[in-house]
């Protein structure tokens, strides 16, 4: 296999059989390869797939065929290596931010002392400062993803999966939302796949832009998205608007092919 | 302590209308003594001293029955939640015996266990025990996936998700179960101790009724319903100071 690849899917195809109704087919033979320390978008119409990849490099759902590697490693289930940011964000509601944040430092066995410093640390960087003591219900929905990516940063792991982790969060927040994860990217490096269904913030995040057929999910293409400019100036280019224009013209064939299908 | 006062007028109110309709023989004095008497009754059994040893015997049994439900019940819904073969094994057990009045089953304690405390605390064990078991399972059967994928991608094994997820996700419906079951408790309590027991303050309503000390016997009626009351009212305080993160 590829060396340097953090997360290597090979063949991966995959079926959800609800109770009493006919299996679903979410995935078929799908291969990716995400480079250590490379921030790749996965893009593709509501309903592709896209999550349920995501899942599965979780570790969180067995695997029917086909393999996935992370780090070399076969995946068997979850594990602190690959922290993972839902969309509705999957805090503990009854501990405190401060709470949610330990719970993985204690569980990895770092001293008391130290966890506190880290979720401190941790804390801070998601500014969440002098929220400490409050419950998830009394944040907002921004704090509580923030909050769930402090509590998912605090562990250090070394691939950060996120399933459409701004989708909940009003325009304004996304967009606060992705300059913060994109500081934080630059500043701890990790290997990042973003589940998203939104182009421009795709093109914008990532440094790769994985494109996904309507179900059953293929892959599609894969686009370059790295530009010289950083900012969330560089998405007035005319080379950002481009790329996001093409990508966009891709995708959207296959989200029409999504809504003819519920249609039908 | 005011806005106390008015939230519970009512009952002030129902109580003068009490002794209104008996001092007025709108209703005989035969069948209804005045509410004063009732409360002078009550005053006399709580200085001779009968009237608390008796209610504490009651709540010794309805406590014991309870905390044995409690343990047993919210362990066995919370492992049939976590396990096919559990669910599948205690499922028919609980269909079978869920619409059984288990005031019917009075008799079969008493058979088995005697006149003594033992036959109560079995029979509220048992009235006690499904809903208690069925709102475990139920609310650890509702925890998210992503609060379980959350935890075991922090690092925690399968059966510490267990502890540390399921059951703090599972508590605001164990608890709703355990409030359903505090007041079985008594229902089945008050209704043993009327048909056979020694002591209890169900036996003193049964006894006074029979004896026609009517004052005796609403004076006691009005102690169960006080014990009632405040039970259910502490464990509500209780409640809401175990899920304050949901406030």
């Amino acid at each position: 296999m590829a060396t340097g690849a953090a997360i290597a899917v090979e063949n991966v195809s995959h079926h959800y059989r609800p109770p009493k109704k006919r299996p679903v087919h979410a995935l078929d033979q799908v291969s990716l390869e995400v480079g250590d320390r490379e921030f790749v978008a996965l893009l593709g119409p509501s309903g592709c797939g896209k999550s349920t990849l995501l899942y599965l490099i979780g570790g969180f759902m067995p695997i029917e065929s086909g393999s996935i590697r992370v780090n070399g490693n076969l995946v068997t289930g979850p594990g602190p290596d690959r922290g993972v940011v839902f969309q509705h964000f999957a805090l503990f509601p009854w501990k405190t931010v401060l709470g949610n944040v330990l719970y993985g430092l204690e569980n990895i066995g770092v001293p008391r002392e130290e966890a506190r410093e880290r979720a401190q640390k941790y804390i801070d960087m998601v500014h969440l400062t002098g929220f400490e003591d409050a419950y998830p219900n009394q944040l907002s929905g921004g704090m509580k993803q923030r909050a769930a990516i402090a509590r998912t940063l605090a562990i250090d792991p070394d691939i950060l999966l996120m399933d459409e982790p701004f989708g909940a969060l009003d325009a304004q927040t996304r967009g606060l939302m992705q300059e913060e994860l994109l500081s934080i990217w630059q500043r701890t490096r990790k290997t990042v796949l973003f589940v998203t269904h939104d182009v421009r913030e795709a093109v914008y995040l990532a440094e790769r832009v994985v494109m996904m057929t309507a179900r059953p999910g293929r892959i599609m293409e894969s686009v370059d998205t790295r530009f010289d400019e950083a900012g969330p100036g560089v998405m007035d280019r005319p080379e950002f608007v481009e790329k996001a224009s093409y990508i966009w013209n891709r995708i959207k064939g296959e989200a029409i092919a999504t809504v003819a299908a519920r249609a039908s | 302590m005011v806005a106390t006062a008015c939230r519970y007028s009512p009952l002030l109110l129902l109580a003068l209308m009490w002794e209104a309709a008996v001092r007025t023989g709108l209703i005989s004095d035969l069948v209804l003594p005045p509410f004063s008497a009732a409360v002078e009754g009550w005053w006399d059994l709580a200085v001779t001293g009968d009237l608390f040893p008796q209610a504490f015997a009651s709540l010794r049994r309805a406590a014991l029955g309870l905390g044995l439900a409690i343990a047993l019940g919210t362990t066995a819904g919370i492992l049939m939640a976590w396990n096919a073969k559990i669910r599948v094994f205690i499922n028919p057990l609980i269909q079978m015996f869920y619409p059984l009045p288990k005031s019917a089953l009075i008799p079969v304690t008493i058979l088995w266990f005697g006149l003594g405390d033992m036959s109560k605390i079995v029979l509220i064990f048992i009235g006690c025990l499904l809903p208690i078991v069925v709102s475990s399972f139920n609310g650890a059967r509702g925890v998210e996936d992503v609060l379980v994928w959350s935890a075991r991608s922090l690092g925690a094994s399968r059966r510490q998700v267990l502890w540390q997820i399921v059951v703090p996700a599972a508590m605001p419906e164990i608890l709703t179960g355990i409030r359903t079951a505090l007041a079985i408790s008594f229902v089945l309590l008050v209704s043993s101790e009327f048909i056979i027991a020694r002591d209890g303050i169900g036996f003193m309503i049964a006894g006074f009724g029979e004896e026609g000390v009517y004052d005796r016997m609403f004076a006691c009626i009005m102690t169960v319903v006080a014990m009632g009351f405040f039970a259910d009212r502490l464990f509500q305080l209780f409640m809401r100071r175990v899920l304050i993160w949901r406030e």
